[in-house]
């Protein structure tokens, strides 16, 4: 019967076009990688590794390096982690081993809901009410009691790092929490009853056993949570104080890579300029890459070693 | 000598303290961030009126006027990206669910989770060089191109998730009836996975309309409502942005409007997909 000469097999032509919007993907992070090269060329090639190192940010007399903003990065998100790991992880806690169960859906609705709101509600917030509380209550406590630490010493303006590493900590705070949450959810029930049948307490069974068992996936869930905060740029924009300059202590106001980027770049004049913008940009790139595959990696032999310990 | 068969008193002291506090600790997290959102409802309700959706921004200096530029423009570049994204990300969810096996589709995977944690100011950047140095000026293009790269990798990989979850016996039903594959896969197994794959979309869209990052200097703003996708476009959130770093009471007050807003689209969305995956396990990330 078949007399017309064969046409395209239809289901060759519908896999290629699936294959070609997979291989799209990778081509996209290629071409990514590639255009924002060549867009930082001049700077690359003009002032090689030094970039990073070098504090000069003087647009006008041509000198650009980074390290100001890598600075203001690494510390505004360490202040972050440092306040949100204890709370996430007790709102994990929580949600698992304490909270009524009532309780469970709606919390855990709330901290979703949290996690899923754009970053420039958080930026006006913390600009319009964090910012004032920083400046009237948490800075004046901090310096009374923990004022013989450069730290914490200084006016307060309000804006500054560590009220960028508070607003930064309440927005990765959903996010420890909920993979906290789903971590502990599937340590074994077994565990949990032998400790408990050997009479260790509720909270050495926690603290011996639960959370041990879980730690590569909460670690891999706080290391993706830096990487959120590393590349935050809406809200530490609008409440680091985006003044270039590394000071000892947190309430002095800093500047971050992704900041100096959102605020500059619209406006950046010469092609030495933008340039430097786009290699800062690709660092934070390239630094986030790293941190995501790293606590990927966290991730995927945790979840290896649960299927592995449930066969074996 | 008996074992002594009650736990001692600081055991049970430890304990109880640490649960209180971890009980505490959750109670004070949970109150900062209900604090936040109930100061965003409670700000965004009392400024936001009709005006606001009806009328562009007034003349700088003038009070009143609205944000009717940037609902526009939002809902323009959201579609945009859309028009882009939507048929790329679910053709290559499909291609990992139903073909993907081997190198490539390990890449793809690897791939598409780094660009879902790729800051979006990254996106921008990426966007500006690909569309505005060309075309020589912002753009509403560009800033829909730029939504575009960020929601590629949620509708991937939810999709492919989607549609893993439906069931072998299914596909073997449509091909035992000689149904070829690629109906098959349009037809039966799309259509089986579209309340989940609709969710990642709706997802993907809700990140996409309160993104602002991206849009800086990709779409840039725009104070006049405009249509055209080849000249620069106002947004929600890039307009809440620069209402709010304005020294203008009566910005703020927009601003804030504005961000009740988006906060209620996400509260939406947000609540829709747990309607629409009521049992289902979602991943946050």
């Amino acid at each position: 019967m078949e007399s017309a000469p064969r046409r395209l097999d239809p289901d060759a032509v519908f896999r290629g076009l699936c294959r070609a919007a997979a291989v799209g993907i990778l081509a996209l992070l290629v071409l990514l990688v590639l255009e924002m090269t060549y867009g930082a060329r001049l700077a690359l090639f003009r002032f090689g590794p030094v970039f990073l190192v070098t504090r000069a940010w003087d647009p006008v007399a041509g000198r650009f390096g980074a390290a100001t903003f890598i600075y203001g990065t690494v510390v505004s998100s360490f202040v972050a982690l440092c306040l949100a790991v204890p709370f996430g992880v007790a709102i994990g806690l929580f949600l698992v081993e304490v909270a009524p169960r009532p309780l469970r859906g709606p919390v855990g609705f709330l901290v979703e809901l949290l996690a899923a709101v754009p970053s420039i509600v958080y930026g006006l917030w913390g600009l319009f009410v964090l910012a004032p509380v920083v400046r009237d209550v948490v800075a004046p406590a901090l310096r009374a009691t923990l004022g013989f630490l450069p730290a914490f010493r200084g006016p307060s303006h309000g804006v500054g790092m560590l009220t960028a590493g508070m607003l930064l900590a309440i927005m990765i705070l959903p996010f420890i929490a909920a993979i906290t949450r789903d971590v502990l959810t599937v340590v074994p029930r077994e565990l949990r009853e032998s400790s408990l049948a050997l009479g260790a307490t509720r909270w050495e069974t926690l603290w011996h056993v639960v959370l041990p068992h879980g730690r590569a996936g909460i670690v891999g869930g706080v290391i993706l949570a830096l990487g959120r905060a590393l590349g935050e740029t809406m809200a530490v924009t609008m409440v680091i104080g985006n003044n270039p300059q590394i000071a000892a202590s947190l309430f002095a106001p800093g500047y971050s890579m992704s900041a100096v980027v959102a605020n500059e770049y619209a406006e950046a004049s010469g092609p030495l300029y933008l340039a430097a913008l786009t290699e800062i940009g690709l660092l934070l790139f390239a630094v986030t890459v790293t941190v995501n595959a790293f606590a990927r990696a966290l991730l995927w032999r945790m979840a290896r070693d649960i299927s592995g310990s449930a066969r074996g | 000598m008996t074992a002594r068969r009650t736990t001692s008193l600081r055991r049970r002291v430890v304990d109880r303290v640490m649960i209180a506090l971890c009980t505490l600790a959750a109670v004070a997290a949970v109150a900062i961030l209900a604090l936040l959102l109930g100061y965003v409802l409670a700000q965004g309700a009392r400024h936001v009126d009709l005006a606001f959706f009806t009328r562009p921004p007034a003349p700088v200096g003038e009070r009143g006027g609205g944000f009717l530029n940037a609902l526009v423009g939002t809902a323009i570049m959201v579609g945009l990206a859309s028009a882009i994204s939507v048929p790329v990300g679910v053709a290559a969810g499909v291609y990992l669910a139903e073909f993907g096996r081997g190198r490539l589709a390990t890449a793809v995977r690897f791939v598409a989770d780094t660009l879902n944690a790729t800051p979006s100011i990254v996106a921008g950047l990426f966007a500006y060089t690909l569309v505005v140095v060309p075309m020589r000026r912002f753009s509403g293009l560009a800033g829909g191109v730029a939504l575009a790269v960020l929601m590629v990798p949620t509708i991937t990989r939810t999709t492919e998730e989607m549609v893993r979850l439906v069931p072998r016996s299914l596909r073997e039903s449509a091909l035992a009836l000689g149904v070829p594959e690629w109906r098959m896969t349009l037809d039966v197994v799309l259509r089986a996975a579209a309340p989940g794959v609709g969710t990642g979309i709706m997802l993907a869209v809700a990140r996409a309309s309160g993104e602002t990052a991206a849009l800086l200097f990709t779409a840039f703003n725009n104070r006049f409502l405009s249509r055209d996708i080849d000249q620069p476009m106002a947004s929600v959130s890039v307009q809440v942005y620069t209402y709010a770093v304005a020294p203008y009471d009566d910005w703020h007050r927009q601003a804030w409007a504005g961000a009740l807003v988006l906060v209620t689209l996400i509260a939406l969305f947000s609540a829709a997909v747990r309607v629409a995956t009521q049992s289902r396990h979602r991943p946050l990330l």
